[in-house]
Order: structure tokens, then sequence, then C-alpha cells
């Protein structure tokens, strides 16, 4: 069984090489990436599917190496999209990933055996491996010891132990690529029956060899699962002549049941059995009695009373602190802006181009960058909980109260992510294999108040609710806040159990969740998370918000006004007062406020003016560009200070009545209408990507903006009856 | 027995798993002839929470139905 000639190389890293990181889900792969490759992150989608690519560089002993973090994956069976894509980079079959030189085999300590389960399919595919063993703290405080040299010995590859919490574990993993280098295993180390080999040997030279094009080390892999599962139903090659195939093996099949193997269960009993004996000599168990930290942690957090409290406690601290801690941020970055753009416009000269570069560009940047805090602060929570474990327990407390409603306890995790943006819980929602489960879940999913309402809600809430102490730490605005989080989140509740009802039922989803052991997070690895998110946001969102902010000014800005005789003997008499109404008469019969005005009768009963109007049409963009639109349009009409929005949205008066514009039931309904409509674009085009439809797609954004319109409607009538009336 | 009707805190040796996701569960480490315990149920009585090869493991009434235990 052991194996004591390893057949260790050391050169390979001597030249630029591709670097797979690889292991199951909870592993801490991910720290190891972020610690490897700190900032020097590509993430992006892989063409034509949803799943996140995470490619990144890392330089050992002075050579740059690509470093790729393949999806997490439980088995090399290849049924999720994110599995499938982990499969085929491995047997270097995917066409959109660099085939990897080697691999960094992630397993946890803690939890060995079921590790070692995908390391032992992995292994078959005889690429060049170091092992890298996380969370012995967690192994040792539960009494584990893992001997490494005998791992090492029965796998045939180097083991290396490291502690992926500490700074230094890239150094850990580097010295040991150097010094230990990595070795390229033995395929079938685990001992098949003979019955077994016999079977897959045959179905390899008899069929896979000459009719599929899979490289010959990926073929025992395939001929396995083709065992086992015995159809072609999740098979994502063209295979010819599948009726020859499924005669041999139906042969095969009856060939091992008659030598007493379940064909279906063969492969995973044995590679479980020889994990189990070979690990004997390598792992010591103490009978521990005492409870761990996670025992006694699981009866709080997953307790059947306080769990779900905790849960909705954990949320309201999350969106309270995200709302205090962003501000100082944000207002600093207001007034960088504000002060940028008064000096860029007093030292250009007066006209166009100026009003361009102030009005148009830098008000638009300033837009995009001033939501950067928030952003980062949700994310810096969503990644620090991830990384505690409890995101998993979330999703046990939750699923019984989600399967009621129609969804998922997966639907957790993508819902909690469409609180940043609706498009990445989107794509999450790929890890729920039933389709109706994940329909419902991404049909409601927009619900979720993602960071681009964030805008929105900030600047209505400062300007219009009052910042009054409710009890402790809570304030009245921050209870609006989480309010408005609960709202969006009770609609999606109620769509979901209509979709239910609606929606044709399908084949059940298997549902077995890990619950990772709890532990503190790499600090620097949840960082690293979200400054990429906020880097996708300023690249992606930001890109698309300062396009819009230009084609806004453009639209405001043209016609231009030519001022008649009245307005400048009016302008003489009153200078500040003109120039205000000149700016006003300007937008008023622009591109901009034609359309606006157009479409005012409509939206009146929401207690919306025109100026909203624009904002309601431009934000379909993407939410955010509302924001970006009121600057845009206070900024052209311009005061002699220059003020922030929210000040001058808190000063608009009715010319008519020559009371305050908007109010506290505008704010209020404008804040409905966001949390419900489908204002986004992107949104949109991801659904009709996930569902590979348009159907869903406009039925989601028929259903959102009737529901957005009549309850934005009933919220202005009734705050203006109750509230203020 | 079924896991389904299995009690708190005691242990069940792995019998036989059946139904079309056997690969799945038997892939997360619930073979025939592992031992698992239940550690508890969520507060709709489902998932249930169970101890497999020293890691937790959570599953709902159509995974705890399709597994066959005997105590231990």
């Amino acid at each position: 069984m052991s194996n004591l000639t390893i057949n260790v190389q050391k050169e390979l890293l001597r030249q630029p090489s591709t670097i797979a990181l690889v292991g199951n889900p909870n592993t801490g792969k991910s720290t190891i990436f972020n610690a490897l490759t700190g900032l020097r992150q590509k993430i992006a989608n892989y063409p034509g599917i949803t799943v996140e690519r995470k490619m990144g560089t890392t330089i050992i002993n002075g050579v740059l190496h690509k470093i790729i973090d393949l999806p997490g994956a439980y088995s090399l069976n290849h049924k999720k999209a994110d599995e499938r894509i982990t499969y085929e980079t491995l047997i270097g079959s995917y066409d959109h990933e660099e085939k990897p030189d080697l691999l960094l085999m992630v397993v946890d300590a803690s939890n060995l055996e079921r590790n070692l389960f995908l390391a032992s399919q992995v292994m078959d595919l005889q690429i060049p491996i170091l092992m890298v063993l996380t969370m012995s703290d967690i192994a040792d405080e539960r009494g584990i010891r893992i001997q490494s040299q005998q791992l090492s010995n029965v796998w045939g590859v180097p083991v290396v132990s490291i502690n992926a919490r500490s700074k230094q574990c890239d150094l850990q993993i580097k010295q040991a690529l150097v010094e230990q280098g990595v070795a390229t295993p033995k395929p079938f180390q685990w001992n098949p029956s003979k019955p077994l080999r016999q079977a897959v040997e045959r179905l390899d030279r008899e069929w896979l060899s000459e009719h599929t094009q899979l490289p010959e080390r990926a073929r025992p892999i395939e001929a396995l699962r083709l065992l086992a599962e015995g159809n072609f139903e999740d098979s994502f090659y063209q295979y010819s002549e599948e009726g020859k195939a499924k005669k041999l093996i139906e042969e095969l099949q009856n060939t091992l049941e008659a030598q007493g193997e379940n064909p279906t269960a063969a492969e995973v009993v044995q590679r479980y059995r020889f994990i189990g004996d070979s690990s004997e000599g390598s792992v010591t168990k103490e009978q521990r009695d005492e409870q761990t930290l996670t025992d006694r942690l699981d009866n709080v957090f997953t307790h059947r009373v306080a769990g779900p409290v905790i849960f909705v406690l954990v949320l309201l601290v999350m969106f309270q602190s995200i709302f205090s801690w962003a501000t100082p941020f944000m207002d600093m970055i207001d007034m960088l802006f504000i002060e940028f753009g008064a000096y860029v416009s007093s030292s250009l000269p007066a006209g166009l181009l100026n009003s361009l570069l102030v009005d148009g560009i830098i008000a638009g940047l300033g837009g995009v960058v001033i939501f950067l805090p928030q952003i980062i602060f949700l994310f810096l929570f969503i990644y620090f909980l991830e990384g505690t474990g409890y995101m998993a327990r979330a999703a046990f407390v939750m699923d019984g109260f989600m399967t009621k409603v129609g969804l998922h306890g997966r639907s957790v995790v993508p819902l909690m992510s469409g609180f940043a943006c609706a498009i990445p819980g989107i794509m999450a929602t790929r890890t729920i294999e039933n389709w109706r489960d994940r329909l419902i879940t991404i049909m409601i999913l927009p619900f979720m108040a993602c960071s681009a309402r964030l805008p929105v809600y900030a600047v209505m809430i400062a300007a219009f609710v009052p910042d009054k102490r409710i009890i402790g730490f809570l304030t009245l605005q921050g209870l609006v806040f989480f309010g408005l989080y609960l709202f969006g989140i009770v609609m999606a509740v109620g769509s979901a159990a209509v979709m239910k009802r609606i929606f044709p039922t399908g084949k059940p989803t298997p549902f077995l969740m890990e619950l990772p052991p709890y532990k503190w997070p790499n600090i620097s690895s949840v960082v690293i998370q979200s400054l990429e998110r906020g880097k996708i946001f300023i690249t992606e969102a930001g890109k698309i918000i300062v396009a819009i902010s230009i084609i806004l000014w453009v639209l405001a800005s043209f016609p231009t006004y030519e001022p008649t005789a009245n307005d400048l003997a009016d302008m003489d008499a009153n200078r500040q007062m003109s120039e205000q109404m000149l700016s006003t008469l300007q937008l008023n019969q622009s591109y901009a406020g034609n359309f606006g005005q157009w479409i005012e009768p409509a939206i009146e009963p929401l207690g919306f003016d025109w100026k909203i109007g624009i904002g309601l049409l431009t934000s379909f963009a993407a939410r955010e560009v509302m924001v970006g639109t009121l600057n845009t349009i206070y900024s052209i009409e311009e005061t002699e200070k220059q003020l922030g929005l929210i000040e001058r949205l808190r000063s608009e008066i009715d010319p008519e009545t020559g009371l305050p514009k908007y109010n506290l039931a505008t704010a209020l309904s404008l804040m409905i209408f966001f949390a419900i409509a489908m204002q986004c674009m992107s949104t949109l085009a991801i659904v009709k990507r996930e569902t590979n439809s348009w159907k869903w797609p406009l039925v989601m954004f028929g259903y959102m903006t009737v529901l957005a319109y009549f309850s934005a409607w009933i919220t202005f009538e009734w705050a203006n009856t109750f509230l203020l009336g | 027995m079924l896991l389904s009707d299995a009690h708190v805190y005691k242990k069940y040796e792995v019998k036989h798993i059946q139904g079309d996701e056997l690969v799945r569960i038997m892939e997360m480490g619930l073979t025939p002839g592992s031992i698992c315990e239940v550690i508890r149920r969520a507060p709709m009585g489902y998932p249930m929470e169970i101890k497999i090869r020293g890691y937790l493991l959570s599953l709902r009434k159509k995974e705890t139905d399709a597994v066959e235990v005997s105590p231990k």
C-alpha cells in the first residue's frame, strides 16, 4: 500500500507555469488563492456560462506563475456547471481555461476522509501535485493528528501542512513548492477491486478510446462515472454510437453485479474504503468527549428559536453598521469631488467644454466613487461571515422556512449576495441544481436590496428622514434603511409563494449541505475579496454610469436655450435669480426635460415630478444612475454655492406652491418604487442568459414594474395621510 | 429504519442508500458501513444535521428518507 518512491519534480517551477488550486468548498482554497495573488487578480465570467473564473499571478523564486482558483467541488462527477469546469480544466479539455501544469490539492485536515475522496479522483488524472493540508489547528482541537509523511507515502505526492489564517501562508506554500516540489501520482492507488478494474479497462478499450476525444488519462474517470450512472444525460461530449455504448455499459454493469459488486456504488465505496484503511497509519484520533468550539457555538446559532432570531439580528447589525460607517467616507468623497469640480470649473474658460467636464464627467465619476464605501463594507461583512462558517448555518436555519415559500436553503446565499448586486446573486443560483427552485430564486432575487439601490436610499434617507435616536445605537434613519431591506425580503417571499403555485413542479433538489467548522477568517483574504468586488463595481458599473452621465449631460444641455430680451432685463435686475431661472428654462426645454414632462402625468400619483421622471428612465440602465442623473440635473442648475445633492433636494422649492418640492412622502414613495421596480437592464440581460430565453426577463420586468407602481402609489397616499396629514 | 426516524444524539450505522441521488449522498461520505450521529434538527424539523466521517452535514427529508440505518 505504501509508496515510498515518490517521483519528485522540482524543475517545473523554473519556467513560468500554470498552477491550479483544487479542493472541496470550505477548505481555505480561496484564502490561499488570495494570499498567493494579493490584488493581482482577474475575476471575470467564463464565456457562455456564469461561473466566475479567478485568475491571478504570483512570483516564486523570481519566476512569474499563473494561479487559477478552480471552483470548489466534492467530486469529479461533474453535474453542476462549476464542477464541470473543474473537471474539464483538469483533464485539459476546457476551451476557456489553460491546462494546469501542476496542482495545489487543498485538503482540510479536520475533514480528511471526505477531502481525500476528491483528492483520490484528482490523483487518478496524473497531474503533478503538491498536497496542501489546511485547518490542522481545528483537527488538533478534535484530537486528530495527521502524519504528513505517512500521508505522502500512501499517495505518492509531497504533503505540506499550512495555516491558512497566518499572513505567511503563501510563503509556506512557495517554500514547499521549492523544497518539496511536486510529484505525479499513479492512477488507481485506491486499489479498485478486480471486477471494477476490468470493467473500466473494457469500457476504455472498447469504446472510450475509439469513440471519444477524451485524453487517455481522463478515460478511467469517465468510465467509472458511466458505469455508476449508466446514462449520458449530463455528458458534455458528443458521443457517437451511443446505442453501442449503452449496450456495453449495461453488459458491464450486469457482469459487475454477477461478481457481487453494486455498479452504482462500487467506485465511491471502494475509494472511501481505501481512504479509511490507509488513514489508519497516518491519522491518530484521540477520543475526546468535551464539546468543540463548533459544537458550543452551534448550540446557540442553530438553536430552534435563537437561531432565526440571531440571523435577523445579524442582518440588522450588518445594515446599521454599513450605513453609519460608510457615511464619513462618503462625505469625504463627496467633498473631494465638489472641490475638484469647483477647481476645474474656475481654472478653465466657461463654456460647453467646462460644463461637460464638470457637470458631465466629474459629477458622474463622483456619483460612482461615492458609493464604494458602502459596497466594500457590505462585502466585508459577507466575506467575513462566509469565512467564519456562519453563512452555512444561516442556510441550515432558514431552509425549513425557505422550502415553505418554494425556495431552497441554498437560495439564502444567492439571495444574500443579491444584497450586493442581483447579477452575482443570479449567477450564484447555479449551485441550485433543481431548475424550478433556481428559476424562482432568480425571479425574486432583484427584490433583494442591491448596492445599486443604496445610493438612492442613502440620498433620500439622509435628506428627508429625521436623524433621531430611537433606542441605543439605532436611529430612525437606520430603521428606515433596515425596513427597506425587510420590505424587499417580504416582497420576495410573497412572490415566491405565488410562483410556487404557478410554476410546474420538477424533480426535487438533493440537499446536502456541509456545515464547516467555525473559525476566525483570514482577514486579509476578506479584505482582498471585498476590494476586488469594489474594483468590479467601479470598472463594470462605473463605465455605464459615466457614459450615461455624459449622454444625460448632452440630453440636458441641448438644444441650448437662447435667452430672450425679457430674461436679460430680469438678469440685470436680479442676477442670481435669473441665472437659476435660465438654467431651469434650459433644462425644461432640453431633450431630457421633454422626456420627463412627457411621462410626468403617469408618475404624478406617486408624488414624482418630471425630474424624477428623467431619473426613472435613465436609471433603467442601472439603478445607481438615478443619483448620477439628479447630480447632473442639479449641477447644471448651478446655484452660487455648489451644494451637495442632499442639500439641493431639501431646498428644492415648488415654484407654484412655494413649498418644498420633495418631502418624506415623496422620498418613501421613491424608495419603495426602487425597492421593487426592475430598473436594471444588466439584471434582465443576465436573466436572459441564465434562463436562455427572453420570456423570463420580460415576465420579470412586467410583474415588477406593475408591482412597483402600485406599491409606490399606496405608499405616497399613506404617507401623505398618516405621516404628513 | 430510515435516517428520517432517527433520534437526536444517537449513533447509527448506514446500511443502504436508495433513490436517484445515491451517488451524491455516498460521495459525501455516507457509504454503507459508515457511522453517523444525529446532531440536531433545524427549526422546522428539517434539515437534519448529522456528523459523518468527522464533519457536519445537513440533509432534508428527501435525503434522510433515502438512507437506511440501524441503531449502533
